[in-house]
């Protein structure tokens, strides 16, 4: 369970954190807690599962890297074993089931730019269902932070 | 603002592409795993932040295990032309995560894409409603995919294992 500490870290810590030489004593110092406490905390939120992590978020096409979003009709039957081949993919960052007749959702960020479509073909190769590929052509920011 | 990306952006993307250490000084621990000084590390942090390569440093929550249990993608169909316009409108409303532009395919009408979350389903279904009326979309096609299973969410990484 979280406490209304772990609230003001994940609500505050989700907006940024400090460049500086002892970043966590800072943010401590903000929160009203110690540079330990925070430390600790942290280290539980991520142990828990409540964090992803707690890093850099990154712009990959701003560094050379590509994006894409891709979906796919899978028959009920194939679900699993195409989920299988798809989740075993290093470049596939998450994948969701929906419900939908486009039925899986996926997530697929490379170094190589080139690398995305090459993914992409040899997902649609292993699975033998057709794999739609739908990058972003726009992104529009996102000023509010989840509140928890 | 473009910033050329040399080795050593690379070595410390790599470094830190799963996460901060939890130590008192986490940029000098990173200096110290690639070589570089904790100056260094934090002038490269903040240069890579300025151009956009990292779009922000903190916490990335997942948000089912916060409560949040059910999201959808939520997709519309509007004008290519008033995309610019609906976006923002989309991307300024409280329970959106996401708002992406993507292009139309075969029986996918869609061009505007983005992610609600709630507590529950009815709690999402109440948004989008809510989100419909403020951007003007009562009438727009569009179509609410609930997530019924993740299978994997991790931060992509982006620097092969040899580098980190």
């Amino acid at each position: 369970m979280m406490d209304d500490l772990d609230r003001a870290i994940v609500n505050a810590l989700q907006d940024g954190f400090p460049i500086c030489d002892q970043p966590y004593a800072e943010a401590a110092a903000m929160l009203g807690t110690t540079e330990m406490e925070l430390i600790q905390r942290l280290s539980r939120l991520l142990g828990d599962g409540v964090l992803t992590r707690f890093g850099p978020l990154y712009n990959a096409e701003r560094f050379g890297g590509a994006v894409t979003l891709a979906a796919m009709k899978v028959p009920a039957k194939e679900f699993e074993s195409v989920a299988a081949v798809v989740n075993a993919f290093p470049e596939v960052a998450h994948n969701y089931a929906r419900d939908h007749a486009f039925n899986m959702w996926f997530v697929v960020a490379t170094e190589r730019p080139e690398r995305v479509q090459e993914v992409l073909r040899e997902i649609g190769q292993e699975t033998g269902c057709c794999v739609y590929d739908m990058p972003k052509i726009d992104e529009y920011f996102i000023g509010l932070r989840l509140k928890v | 603002m473009e910033l050329n990306i040399e080795d050593n952006d690379y070595r410390l993307i790599g470094a830190i592409q799963r996460g901060l250490p939890l130590v008192p000084r986490p940029y000098a621990e990173i200096g110290t795993r690639i070589g570089m000084s904790e100056n260094e590390v934090m002038g490269r942090l903040e240069g890579l932040m300025a151009c956009g390569v990292i779009k922000r440093l903190g916490i990335i929550v997942r948000h089912h295990e916060l409560g949040y249990r059910a999201n959808a993608m939520v997709v519309w169909d509007v004008p290519d032309h008033e995309a610019d316009a609906i976006g923002p409108c989309m991307a300024g409303f409280e329970h959106v995560t996401l708002c992406y532009r993507r292009p139309r395919r075969p029986r996918w009408p869609y061009n505007l894409f983005c992610m609600i979350h709630g507590r529950d389903r009815n709690e999402v279904l109440a948004h989008v409603d809510a989100l419909a009326r403020r951007c003007g979309l009562e009438w727009s096609s569009r179509d609410v995919l609930f997530s019924r299973r993740r299978f994997k969410q991790r931060g992509a990484l982006y620097v092969e294992a040899a580098s980190s």
